[in-house]
């Protein structure tokens, strides 16, 4: 029998704990998820300079000491960890948005509109993804729009996402092309249900698992993409802070100060590792196979 | 066989037309145009008109695509702006390999990626192959003594190898390298914190191979995390199969029955997914090259990037797809070849 709803999710959250990396994941993504919400908390302002303070190493006045222009670096790499989580998270919803209803389409009705949706994903999976967004990022930094102002947390996350949804839109398919002949979806298409209905409905909620997994490693992977994208000096411009650019800035003078460059590396490499072993527990944890197999259940 | 492969070829170059189309109209509807970035800071409206009618941009957009596939040698065009057309076209054409000249040096593109590429190709090849040297006996011993210490700590790296930015690794190793450890008998840096070989000097080996190391570690670690991962869980669902069994049961070693009887099916899809990679030895790696001063495809399509620099840019991007796609189709051929379970009509 197919449990409940609730009954569903509580046995995926079970053998979702039991799974040690992702605890210690969540753990560590909450805390600095938190540090970067109340990062206004932080006597220092982020964009303030005060050229007395610079160049200072970490004391215990400036925890992890202050960068070029006497800015505490704590604090900036708290805020900019709110533009890099944000960066992150936009980028994964512009993805979804683009991907899954992509996937959902080209399963659903197959033939000619699977074919033509899929051939745009391949076009889009044969680009060299790290380039192609190079160039959008430079072109896009010359042009004024009404929204999408140059190098913003919103312009940035659109170019991310746009290039990284053909995962979803790939999985999304697979699980629709399988779910849709399944008896209960000709069943409820036999009272009548409506397309939009049978797929919102009733095949998407099926298929969410992998979706939801798939999701988490884009996190990281649009994380690092903003991280690398910023360091190019293309992504988030300064003064506003963001963890790729902090390392951008940290570059002229690296060698003689290298708390500048190590510690917003450091938030970025904790993040993604969480964000991984989370993303490796909701597989777990979506695949109760998987987890039998380890825990040795199902002899 | 030969018929699918005739198929993909074809559906390879409508691909690649398609999205040569795309690259294209975007990088020439970048406001102002590609000619800004050439034409100086506070370019003379005539000047501006001279080299748009110099570079084509005068024509609309499909016109200029047009010239850009198959050249402009066909037909005459109006070089000096007076309504006539006055003298043949001297571009060739994408299609018969003229890809136009830089707007920054003013050279052919192939010319400055010829110039690039042999860079690019040497760091890219020796980095996947200390990836691959690495990553199959790490993944092997893992996938073999599961949930061994071995194997926990064999998993951390990997999933911490493939949460490091290799820029910031990069830096990091440029900090302990280059400004902390120092050569104990000169004095000088244990290593050198960039560039292909030292200025000035011949060709030395050592030279050549003290520059190579850092950005190879920096690139490779990312690759032996990932390879190493993929090794250990495809050999996992091999081991418990049956043929290996009777393999045992024949009295073979486990030594024997492990890397010749289950690795040789476990590598097919690594081959596939190298295959895979391929590709980035022609685009490079953007990020290392920066950080390594590296004279490779990566740091040329960046400055390109910075100096708008668009038949470059374009150039890059259309070989480098083209590659990706070249390279999926290889890697469906070989899997085919290697899997004879795998059939395509």
């Amino acid at each position: 029998m197919i449990p409940q709803p609730s009954e569903f999710s509580i046995a995926i959250w079970k053998r979702f704990t039991r799974h040690r990396g992702a605890i210690i994941g969540m753990v560590i993504i909450s805390l600095i998820i938190l540090l970067c919400i109340f990062a206004f908390l932080s006597p220092f302002n982020p964009e303030k300079s005060s050229l007395a303070e610079k160049l200072l190493p970490p004391s215990s006045a400036h925890l992890l000491g202050t960068d070029a222009l006497g800015r505490d670096l704590l604090t900036r790499i708290l805020y900019g960890g709110r533009i890099s989580l944000t960066v992150g998270g936009i980028a994964v919803a512009i993805s979804l948005l683009i991907g899954v209803p992509i996937g959902a389409l080209a399963g659903y009705y197959g033939g000619k509109v699977d074919s033509i949706l899929m051939r745009i994903t391949d076009a889009f999976l044969s680009l060299p993804s790290f380039l192609v967004l190079i160039l959008l990022a430079a072109i896009l930094r010359e042009v004024e729009l009404p929204i999408f102002q140059r190098n913003s947390v919103l312009t940035i996350s659109l170019v991310i996402g746009a290039l990284s949804w053909m995962t979803f839109a790939r999985l999304v398919r697979a699980a629709f092309l399988t779910l849709r002949e399944m008896d209960y979806v000709s069943a409820s298409r036999a009272l009548g249900a409506s397309d939009r209905r049978i797929m919102l409905g009733h095949i998407l909620p099926n298929g969410i698992g992998v979706v939801i997994v798939e999701a988490t490693l884009q996190l990281g992977y649009a994380i690092i993409q903003e991280a690398g994208l910023s360091f190019l000096n293309f992504g988030i411009q300064q003064p506003t802070p963001s963890w790729g650019n902090l390392i951008y800035a940290a570059q002229s003078h690296f060698t003689k100060y290298p708390w500048l460059a190590i510690f917003p590396g450091i938030a970025i490499f904790l993040t993604i590792v969480s964000v991984n072993y989370i993303g490796d527990g909701l597989r777990d944890a979506f695949d109760p196979y998987k987890v039998m197999e380890k825990v040795g259940e199902w002899t | 066989m030969t018929a699918y492969i005739f198929r993909r070829l074809l559906q390879t170059v409508g691909l690649l037309f398609f999205l040569s189309v795309i690259l294209f109209s975007l990088v020439n509807a970048a406001p102002g145009g590609p000619i800004t970035a050439y034409a100086g800071r506070r370019p003379r409206p005539e000047k501006i008109a001279q080299l748009k009618r110099q570079f084509g941009l005068d024509q609309p957009l499909p016109t200029q695509y047009l010239y850009w596939l198959v050249g402009n040698d066909w037909t005459t065009i109006d070089s000096n702006g007076d309504g006539i057309k006055d003298s043949a076209g001297l571009r060739k054409g994408v299609l018969r390999g003229d890809f136009g000249f830089s707007y920054r040096t003013r050279k052919p593109v192939l010319e400055e990626i010829q110039s690039r590429l042999p860079n690019t190709v040497y760091l890219m090849s020796v980095t996947m192959l200390v990836a691959l040297l690495i990553a199959i006996p790490l993944g092997v011993y893992s996938a073999v003594k599961q949930y061994s210490s071995f194997d926990f700590f064999a998993t951390t790296f990997s999933f911490a190898g493939q949460a490091i930015p290799e820029f910031w690794l990069g830096l990091i190793l440029i900090i302990v390298f280059y400004a902390w450890l120092k050569n104990p008998w000169t004095g000088e840096p244990l290593l050198p914190s960039g560039g292909i070989s030292s200025l000035g000097s011949g060709f030395s080996l050592s030279d050549r191979l003290a520059h190579l190391i850092l950005p190879v570690v920096t690139g490779t670690l990312g690759w032996i995390a990932w390879y190493s991962r993929f090794i250990r869980s495809s050999l996992l669902e091999i081991l418990p199969l049956n043929y290996l069994r009777s393999a045992r049961a024949r009295g073979l070693t486990e030594r024997i029955v492990v890397l010749k009887h289950a690795l040789s099916n476990a590598l097919i899809p690594i081959v596939t997914l190298i295959a895979l990679d391929l590709p980035y030895i022609f685009t490079g790696a953007v990020l290392t090259e920066t950080v390594f001063a590296w004279p490779g495809m990566g740091r040329l399509y960046y400055q390109a990037a910075i100096d708008r620099d668009y038949p470059l840019l374009l150039a890059v991007l259309i070989i480098g797809a083209a590659f990706i796609i070249l390279c999926n189709l290889i890697a469906d051929i070989l899997y085919a070849y290697l899997d004879p379970q795998v059939r395509y009509e």
